[in-house]
């Protein structure tokens, strides 16, 4: 198998697979999980998740994806109150989904900032046992001080800090997983010791792990083996000029948000230069965007079925709220089908829904230019608001064929590895993906017919990490 | 009033040594196979609840690999359905806010049968993990008690019926059912931590999960005291210490009916098995390692642990096995000790649905946040977490 750390590759080297894979991400907290309909399920119960996890394997969908919650969302000082919110904890959610799943794999979103590197690679490493190789995780970090209040440590990051943290983090968890040497346990109960040194002699078999950081320190001899992959898979899903370069360093998946067909031919081309700078082959980060998938037996009916989902997500109620976050105070006697607010906002930064991830535009001047776009338009509160989350729109929509012949043009160029879908439904959300997207796309001969292997890094076809 | 038995399920067994007498390879512990097998013999067997210990074992010839508790705990979840599950997990090196998200998702998973098996950790090996110091014995008790108020504030800090889903308001959670924690640690020498809250997961679905403790971590004067916490391990050297104590505990703890912990024995156990005595098979192991571990144990035939457990669960509301080894003394305990226990009435029936509060005895927990807790304490009721 290739080394995935071979020095001297060039951009020439990117080969597209032919194929694409699918992941699935159970959200929890989000905007898009429609909840207004009588078929939405839990958001917290097991079931919701075996069914949905069971469905997605049917599917041969490479990994079953968890977010990530360390406080809740909150707007205008309150509890954000009009989305769907509440998840388990990830790790022990997926440790729970191993025993009902057989070959997909269990992806934990868990934050740098908020763990201690020892702790979290051993538990990452425990995983990765109890699931037989299944086991990934996504990288994320975290700055803000608002979060940094659920925890012992408090808010200590800068935001600039939060990527070289991240990174000495990864580098120590690598060093952690890599740390015992192979074939070390005893094979029966007349051994000398449980586990000793392949040479026989006195050395240690698993090697002690120091690091001393500006925000921690470690010292540990690991406690656990290799996994039947060697080591977790890593996912990283930060969009920055920063992130993406610690992803081509670092991940073998990065979770982007660039799904429709040019955006994506660009990222594509951005990650397979930065990936080639950073040493590796150019196919050794994959990528698989985040998207949405509205799909139905014809094009009429897929257009329908996307008008009622939208007007489900975007409701007046969280139209008027939208709009909030930017003005920084209550717009509740504004009507939805009305016009823009003609108050200017209250702050000149934006008040933005905490945890959502919005950043800093500068509201009057937003507030100017949205006014002047939907006046131009004719569009009400709740029109505009639909058409400004249309632009960060991450939806398929058509008849199983159309999407299907679609997804070919992204297998045949390489475009993308996968897709993370996000199932606008819990916990039904797949079926049709499955019952039908999914043979169209084996029919076209870009989507596996079996799972190859047991472990992620087999169906994702990734090459064993060298160890460090 | 019957009784009920844990069954501690760590590694090839609760002696050192148990990795070279057991029936699988000594590599089968990291595997999921073995979790799985003796969580469904262990349940059908009738036994109420599997503990999982954690931590780095002792260094030297049995060092051994250890899955995480928690994640053991949480894969037989779904596999299981009576029994209770109790993974340890540590107050002195966790951060609070994701042990609560942990332990409630555990709950989530197996259907309202988690239970949190409390430590504090005094490992210096731990410690140098994260960069800290160890703790000592007033410290450890410090953060216990600051671990356990914030855990049960964060359960609590989502009302049961928090999440409304009301489509003509456009709510899906009511923000008044929601409480921020706002909990201040002290954990002595001006130091401390805060906890905002709310939790990121509602409430656990048995309101709180179990809190047991050993007994060293409990004080009536705190940090942690016996109303913190729903029962206490009560270990002794011998099995005459492990009866005095066990006298001593009810007395210091508080009896049941007024509010007090469940009393839970320590037992190691021994069988006779696969033509083998007790002795000789102890002898055995003890050959290759001694087993020191403070417990009281016997070491004997099934029927004679069955006669010693009858006497133990008139003086404890429940017993805590730490079987020798897992595979050979679990399927003589299920084939001997508990039918016998089962036949003089001496055990609680186990069954599909049971939360682990009912095999402790407790009821489904009130909230501190909600309306009903509020009426209960105006009406000088109490309400206990």
């Amino acid at each position: 198998m290739s080394s995935d750390s071979t020095q001297g590759h060039t951009t020439a080297d990117f080969r597209p697979s032919g194929r694409i894979q699918f992941g699935i991400f159970f959200q929890g907290v989000n905007s898009g999980t429609v909840w207004k309909t009588p078929e939405a399920g839990s958001q917290t119960d097991f079931e919701s998740f075996r069914r949905i996890a069971q469905t997605a394997e049917r599917g041969l969908f490479a990994a079953f994806f968890l977010g990530e919650g360390l406080r809740l969302r909150e707007h205008l000082g309150r509890v954000h109150e009009l989305d769907v919110a509440g998840r388990p904890d990830a790790q022990t959610m997926l440790a729970a989904l191993a025993g009902v799943t057989d070959k997909i794999g269990l992806v934990a979103t868990q934050n740098t900032t908020y763990n201690d590197p020892a702790d979290l690679a051993h538990r990452l490493a425990s995983l990765d046992l109890i699931s037989g190789g299944r086991a990934a995780w996504n990288i994320v970090t975290t700055d803000n001080a608002w979060t940094g209040q659920n925890f012992r440590r408090g808010g200590y990051l800068d935001h600039a800090d939060r990527y070289r943290h991240a990174e000495a983090f990864v580098t120590v968890a690598k060093e952690i997983w890599d740390s015992w040497e192979d074939d070390v346990i005893a094979g029966n109960g007349a051994a000398k010791s449980w586990a000793s040194a392949s040479d026989g002699g006195a050395g240690a078999f698993a090697r002690r792990v120091r690091h001393e950081g500006r925000h921690y320190s470690v010292d540990v001899v690991p406690r656990l083996p290799r996994s039947e992959q060697h080591r977790p898979v890593l996912f990283q899903a930060g969009d920055s000029q920063e992130g993406r370069d610690f992803a081509a360093r670092q991940a073998d998946v990065i979770f982007s948000a660039h799904p429709q067909l040019e955006d994506a031919r660009a990222f594509r081309a951005d990650l397979v230069e930065r990936t080639v700078a950073a040493g590796r082959h150019p196919n050794a980060l994959q990528i698989f965007p985040a998207s949405e998938f509205i799909l139905a037996p014809t094009e009429a009916e897929a257009l329908e079925k996307k008008a009622w989902v939208r007007s489900l997500q975007i409701g007046p109620q969280q139209a008027i709220a939208f709009l909030e976050q930017f003005w920084g105070t209550s717009l509740s006697g504004y009507d939805p089908d009305g016009p823009l607010p003609d108050i200017d906002p209250v702050v000149e930064e934006t008040s933005e829904t905490r945890g959502s991830g919005f950043h800093g535009a500068r509201a009057r001047q937003l507030a100017d230019q949205w006014r002047a776009e939907a006046k131009d338009k004719g569009l009400s509160i709740r029109q505009f608001v639909t058409a400004q989350s249309a632009r960060r729109d991450a939806t398929f929509t058509g008849s199983y064929q159309s999407v299907a012949d679609h997804l070919a043009v992204y297998a045949r160029d390489g475009v993308v590895d996968g897709f993370n879908i996000s199932p606008w439904l819990i916990p039904t959300g797949l079926d049709e993906i499955v019952n039908h997207l999914v043979p169209e796309l084996q029919e076209r001969g870009v989507y596996p017919t079996e799972y190859h292997g047991s472990t992620l890094r087999e169906h994702l076809g990734l090459p064993l990490p060298v160890r460090g | 009033m019957s009784g009920f038995l844990i069954l501690e399920a760590d590694g090839a067994g609760s002696h050192p040594a148990a990795w070279r007498a057991g029936r699988t390879a000594p590599a089968s512990v990291l595997g999921s196979a073995g979790l799985r097998e003796v969580a469904l013999a262990a349940e059908s067997a009738g036994f109420h609840a599997l503990s999982y210990v954690d931590g780095p074992l002792p260094e030297g010839p049995d060092a051994q690999a250890r899955l995480n508790a928690l994640q053991r705990a949480a894969f037989v979840g779904p596999l299981t359905h009576a029994i209770g599950l109790l993974p340890e997990v540590d107050t002195v090196y966790t951060e609070p806010f994701h042990v609560a998200t942990q332990l409630a998702s555990l709950d989530y998973v197996s259907q309202g049968r988690g239970g949190w098996l409390l430590a504090a950790s005094d490992d210096a090996r731990e410690a140098a993990a994260v960069g800290r110091s160890v703790a000592d014995g007033h410290r450890r008790r410090a953060e216990a008690g600051a671990s356990v108020e914030a855990n049960r504030r964060l359960w609590d800090s989502w009302e049961d019926d928090a999440v409304i889903k009301d489509v003509d308001s456009g709510r899906y959670l009511d923000a008044d059912r929601l409480h921020y924690a706002d909990f201040q640690a002290d954990l002595g020498d001006g130091e401390g931590y805060f906890v905002k809250g709310p939790s990121i997961i509602p409430r656990p679905l048995q309101g709180q999960l179990p809190v047991v403790a050993p007994a060293g971590l409990v004080s009536a004067d705190g940090p942690l005291t016996p109303r913190d916490v729903d029962a206490v391990l009560v270990s002794g050297s011998s099995l005459d210490r492990l009866r005095t104590e066990l006298s001593q505990a009810r007395e210091a703890f508080g009896a049941r009916s007024e509010g007090g912990p469940a009393v839970i024995a320590e037992l190691d156990v021994v069988l006779d098995a696969r033509g083998l005595s007790a002795a000789d098979r102890l002898g055995a192991l003890d050959a290759a390692t001694p087993w020191n571990s403070g417990r009281a144990r016997f070491v004997g035939t099934a029927e004679g642990l069955a006669d010693l457990l009858e006497e133990l669960l008139a003086l404890a509301d429940g017993v805590r096995l730490h079987p020798a080894v897992l595979d050979v003394e679990l399927p003589e305990l299920s084939a001997l000790t508990l039918p016998v226990l089962r036949s003089r009435g001496l055990l609680r029936i186990a069954a599909p649905g049971d939360t682990f509060r009912s095999v402790l005895g407790l009821e489904r927990a009130v909230n501190r946040y909600s309306t009903e807790a509020a009426q209960s304490v105006a009406a000088g009721t109490g309400a206990q977490a």
